[in-house]
């Protein structure tokens, strides 16, 4: 009972918030300061078109990098908690145990028009996503983006082929190494540059072009390659051993 | 009073997220309720796109309706035995 009322009153609270803010909306007729730097400096000091990839890579860099790291905490956890039972010493055996799982045929197999349709859009979907993140300082988009795209079309391998085998050798140096180099090119930043994740350590180029707005195409490149696999490690690790819950 | 056709669309979807956000909370059946969810996160993900924010809306759509749907579903697969269990001891 006092349960319900607490609840109410806590739905109340938060319905007054709620009113307050609607009721006090207004429309901004003009940017803010901080907007109209970023609007008016943005595209000279970093040579990109899209102006909201550029600040989120160069002035709000720093951000990133905790998102970045966000999500690496959060596949770590989901990697410890989903850890085998068995008791395996190092990643070679479990990946023998995998492709031994994978050929005893332990998952159900999906429907015919799923498998073809994956076959036919899993590289289009890979393209996509990586032609979202290589083209982040041009058109919207960016690491993220084109990372969870990469994600889904593994998604769609897992859902189409369940018994299709993704190395987790590959996807630990993958997101390690590219973790690691962005860091570096942040570091580089300092160095060469103004300051952390500066992105004119490399030539800004022509305004436009694929190959411009100096270290941004670069940090994209990596944010992309660690988001998709690392995305992909916790499907793979959410399918794993999903034959049902143990039986204690 | 004259309403736009751009603000028509941007509430009708947005009723369309807080109906199938209802949905997910009201609805018993457990796979119904997640893909109900899914469906709130694939409506907002259009508004993004309505309101112009292509960024986000790209997010919304692979990480809010794809990922986290599919994530549920293989979290329900795995813990459904577990569910059973604890309510017949209790």
């Amino acid at each position: 009972m006092i349960k319900r009322i607490i609840i109410f009153i806590m739905l109340g609270l938060m319905a007054m918030i709620f009113f307050n803010l609607a009721s006090n909306y207004v429309e901004n007729e003009s940017l803010l300061k901080l907007g109209r730097y970023y609007a008016e400096k943005g595209p000279q000091e970093l040579g990109a078109p899209n102006l909201v990839t550029a600040v989120v890579v160069t002035y709000r860099g720093l951000d990133t990098l905790g998102e970045v790291t966000v999500l690496f905490i959060s596949a770590a956890g989901v990697g410890l908690l989903l850890r085998r039972t068995r008791r395996k010493q190092n990643d070679e055996d479990l990946e023998k145990a995998d492709r031994r799982e994978e050929r005893a045929g332990v998952h159900k197999p999906a429907s015919e028009i799923v498998e073809t349709a994956t076959q036919l859009l899993l590289p289009m979907v890979i393209l996509f996503g990586i032609y979202v993140f290589i083209n982040g300082h041009l058109s919207p988009g960016g690491g993220f983006q084109g990372g969870a795209i990469i994600a889904s079309g593994t998604m769609f391998l897992l859902l189409a082929l369940p018994e299709s085998h993704i190395s987790r050798i590959l996807i630990a140096v993958t997101e390690s190494l590219s973790g690691f180099s962005y860091v570096v090119i942040g570091v580089l930043g300092v160095i060469l540059a103004g300051g952390f994740l500066d992105n004119r350590i490399l030539g800004l180029g022509e305004y436009g072009d694929l190959f411009s707005a100096g270290a941004i195409p670069l940090i994209y490149c990596f944010i992309g390659l660690k988001v998709g696999f690392e995305l992909s490690a916790v499907l793979d690790r959410f399918r794993k051993d999903d034959t049902g819950p143990e039986k204690t | 009073m004259y309403i736009s056709i751009l603000v028509l669309l941007t509430l009708v979807l947005c009723a369309g997220i807080l109906l199938s956000a209802l949905l997910a909370v009201i609805l018993k059946n457990n796979v119904g309720a997640i893909v109900s969810a899914g469906l709130a996160s694939l409506f907002a993900s259009v508004v993004y796109v309505v309101l112009a924010a292509p960024d986000v809306a790209m997010t919304e759509a692979s990480i809010g309706s794809g990922l986290t749907t599919m994530i549920f579903l293989y979290a329900i697969r795995k813990t459904q035995g577990i569910d059973t269990t604890s309510r017949e001891n209790k």
